[in-house]
């Protein structure tokens, strides 16, 4: 890891650091891999208790109220912090971009909405681009193939970062997918709604995972993951899993998503 | 047409088994992208042109009443006729009326969306005209007894075995007894029945891409020329469109043109680009004895300044279609109504009301996508979202779920309430799961589990790793 620019203040590189609700719940190494990732930077990195989800469940189904509820829990437990960071375009992109809607008819909360909005930031972006961290110190074997989030892409500007880092990582092996700009089919409540189209999109994601017979799929969401992972099991195929933040922290000696615990 | 809407989860279930659509899709798909993000790389400025193209659009919408009336004047004063039509009915009535007064019995068409809309050819055969389409897309499935399933490329769900059956079966009448396989063969087929329904036709319709306020011009874009014989050779020329397609002038139709052929075919201009001012002037050699000018509001003026406002931008380029994943596993037809994909997801649930177009909003996974690539950077996830908040307000069909995200938030906007139940539930499922990497189950939300395993969590949660490794902090 290269050391932080001298400029930066040491105290405004104090992180709270939003570990989303499906690291909190099925991949905790992918939270401590941030914080990690985050602490070798030179962050002073908090993880702030009255965190739970983002909101965008209901956010997305139309279900404002309820997304305002969980959304106001957010503010709170991050407004003390310069930096707010997740691992993860989906849940960054509900902060950054949909919070200021969210409350733009709310006088009360409408600045604190846009303030906390304002200074979040997705995990490799933050990384990259704010802290102009160029390498990690990391050994992944194997050939890897990227799949990026749609909303890490589109609402965050999440493309190269990743790829910029994974390059210092020994051994790895980057394999580009055939359709980069391709969505994997979860869209969160849609993947449960509309299972028979959101199966056919990412039957075709795995598809192209396949050819590039990479031996690993790495990600920056891990819904994406979930989603990948739960198919790739399903037609029985053995290409592992990751988030990217595992890989970057060196810190994939575990099953990968979905994988049985051989231990 | 049959509005077939409310069936959206089963034709989309039967569209994902229907091999020869999927044959179609597969092919279809990638050229459309490819060709467009050639086209679109060549071009350094043409984010820049988007943005003008959009000013244009906002300029026009925001001042539609000047220029509308502009253009009507502009129109009569060219000897034309502009009729203006609240509902689809009125329109279909007023054609009629125009088709009766010329005594006619034939009726050709160039390719409309508008017409579509207003289910012309119904309205047409049912009067005991002759309606004959002569955009190739849309002839093939005029013989296919279907609607497009999409808004440039109609045909596009058929395979070329289809259409030499179709052509095989439909123009025996004429004396083609031969199977035709190859492109150009079948091309060539059609134009020959086609040239005597051009020739012998009373009365044409077109549609139009853009209306230009300052010279009355209908502006009409083809790859195939059968629009301009369409409006030439027919005593009558009917021209059917939409209030939201007029723009102030030549300088904006010309950026506009820029930006949609290259997000619609990836050419940079179309084929065929022809500006219509209207009938036969003395010494003219041809053009048609009459012209007239259909204008369709059809609920778009109560689009105006609404949060839907900026869909009255489109320019029907069907970008959103080509690059929706969704439009590309389903295909047109399950939409279940004239406008498929992105723009029609919005456009329908507007037009038809969600209650009768449950899904439409919500079958998205909001990758964004076609905001990506839209040329007017219509925000059509941001739209869709909308229509869900109505739809969920409202309690109708769509709204999936309401009690479960309610009693989500409730656990959501409790912290501790919240960490707790889920250290328990992924004990629970940790055991239930023994060392397996995946559930072939899901609790409260089986679909996920019909075409893909359920990922186990890995352990103990990330905050009870935190609190016993860090303590508490704050």
């Amino acid at each position: 890891m290269t050391e932080v620019d001298e400029v930066i203040d040491p105290n405004a590189l104090r992180v709270g650091l939003f570990v989303t609700c499906i690291a909190d719940l099925y991949r905790p190494n992918v939270g401590f891999a941030a914080l990690y990732l985050l602490e070798e930077a030179g962050c002073r990195v908090d993880v702030p208790l009255g965190q739970t989800c983002c909101g965008q469940p209901a956010w997305n189904s139309g279900d404002q109220d309820s997304a305002r509820v969980v959304a106001k829990t957010v503010i709170k437990s991050f407004e003390p912090y310069p930096y707010i960071v997740a691992p993860s375009g989906s849940c960054s992109g509900m902060i950054r971009i949909h919070y200021p809607k969210l409350f733009a008819t709310d006088s009360k909360w409408r600045a604190r909405a846009e303030a906390v909005a304002g200074r979040c930031y997705e995990l490799t972006s933050f990384l990259t681009d704010v802290l102009g961290v160029d390498t990690v110190s990391a050994r992944y074997e194997g050939s890897v193939t990227y799949h990026d989030s749609c909303s890490g892409l589109r609402e965050m500007g999440v493309r190269e970062q990743p790829r910029h880092l994974l390059k210092s990582v020994d051994g790895l092996e980057l394999r580009e997918l055939d359709e980069r700009d391709a969505c994997c089919g979860f869209g969160g409540a849609f993947s449960v709604k509309y299972p028979d189209i959101s199966g056919r999109l990412v039957s075709d994601k795995c598809a192209d995972i396949a050819s590039t017979q990479a031996d690993t799929v790495l990600g920056g969401d891990l819904g994406c993951l979930l989603n990948i992972a739960g198919r790739l099991r399903r037609e029985g195929k053995h290409t592992r899993v990751f988030h990217v933040a595992e890989v970057l922290a060196d810190m994939t000696d575990l099953p990968g998503v979905g994988e049985d615990d051989t231990s | 047409m049959k509005v077939t809407t409310q069936q959206f989860r089963e034709e989309a279930r039967k569209a994902l088994g229907d091999e020869i659509l999927q044959r179609a899709l597969a092919k279809a798909k990638p050229g459309f992208i490819n060709k467009r993000k050639k086209a679109v790389d060549a071009l350094p400025e043409f984010d820049a042109l988007r943005a003008d193209a959009r000013a244009i659009t906002e300029h026009a919408l925001a001042h539609l009443d000047y220029y509308l009336e502009r253009f009507e004047a502009n129109v009569v004063a060219n000897g034309g006729v502009v009729h203006w039509a609240r509902t689809a009915d009125e329109a279909n009535q007023i054609i009629l009326g125009i088709c009766e007064a010329a005594g006619a019995h034939s009726v050709i068409k160039g390719k409309s969306m508008i017409a579509e809309e207003m289910a012309l050819n119904e309205s047409l055969e049912g009067a005991g005209l002759e309606v004959v389409e002569t955009d190739l897309g849309e002839y093939i499935i005029q013989l296919a007894e279907e609607y497009p399933s999409h808004i440039i490329a109609p045909a596009a769900h058929k395979t070329r075995e289809q259409i030499t059956e179709l052509f095989y079966k439909h123009h025996r009448q004429y004396g083609k007894t031969k199977r035709q396989t190859e492109p150009k063969a079948l091309v060539d087929e059609a134009r020959s029945v086609l040239r005597d329904k051009f020739l012998n036709a009373d009365v044409g319709i077109t549609g139009a891409n853009f209306l230009v306020a300052e010279s009355g011009a209908n502006v009409l874009v083809t790859n195939e020329g059968n629009g301009d014989l369409t409006s030439t050779l027919p005593r009558v020329h009917i021209v059917t469109a939409a209030i939201d397609k007029v723009i102030p002038d030549l300088e904006d139709l010309s950026t506009l043109l820029r930006v949609l052929a290259r997000s619609a075919t990836g050419q940079e201009m179309s084929s065929y680009t022809t500006l219509y001012n209207g009938s036969r002037r003395p010494g003219d050699l041809d053009g048609p004895e009459e012209y007239h000018v259909v204008l369709l509001d059809n609920g778009r003026s109560a689009l105006l300044g609404s949060e839907f406002h900026e869909m009255l931008r489109c320019i029907r380029c069907g970008a959103c279609l080509n690059h929706c994943p969704v439009y590309g596993a389903i295909g047109g037809h399950a939409y279940g109504w004239v406008y498929p994909g992105p723009m029609g997801a919005v456009l329908t649930s507007l037009m038809l009301g969600t209650d009768e177009a449950p899904d439409l909003a919500n079958a998205c996974s909001l990758n964004g996508r076609c905001n990506e690539v839209c040329p007017l950077r219509i925000p059509l996830p941001r739209m869709l979202r909308d229509l869900r908040a109505i739809q969920f307000q409202q309690g109708g069909r769509g709204v999936r779920g309401k009690f479960a995200l309610q009693v989500w938030a409730f656990f959501a906007s409790r912290p501790n309430l919240y960490h707790a139940s889920t250290s328990l539930m992924v004990k629970v499922w940790r055991r239930l799961a023994g060392k397996r990497g995946v559930s072939t189950f899901a609790p409260f939300a089986g679909g996920w589990t019909a075409h893909r395993d359920l990922p186990v969590p890995e352990g103990k949660t990330f905050t009870q790793r935190w609190k016993r490794e860090r303590g508490r902090t704050q």
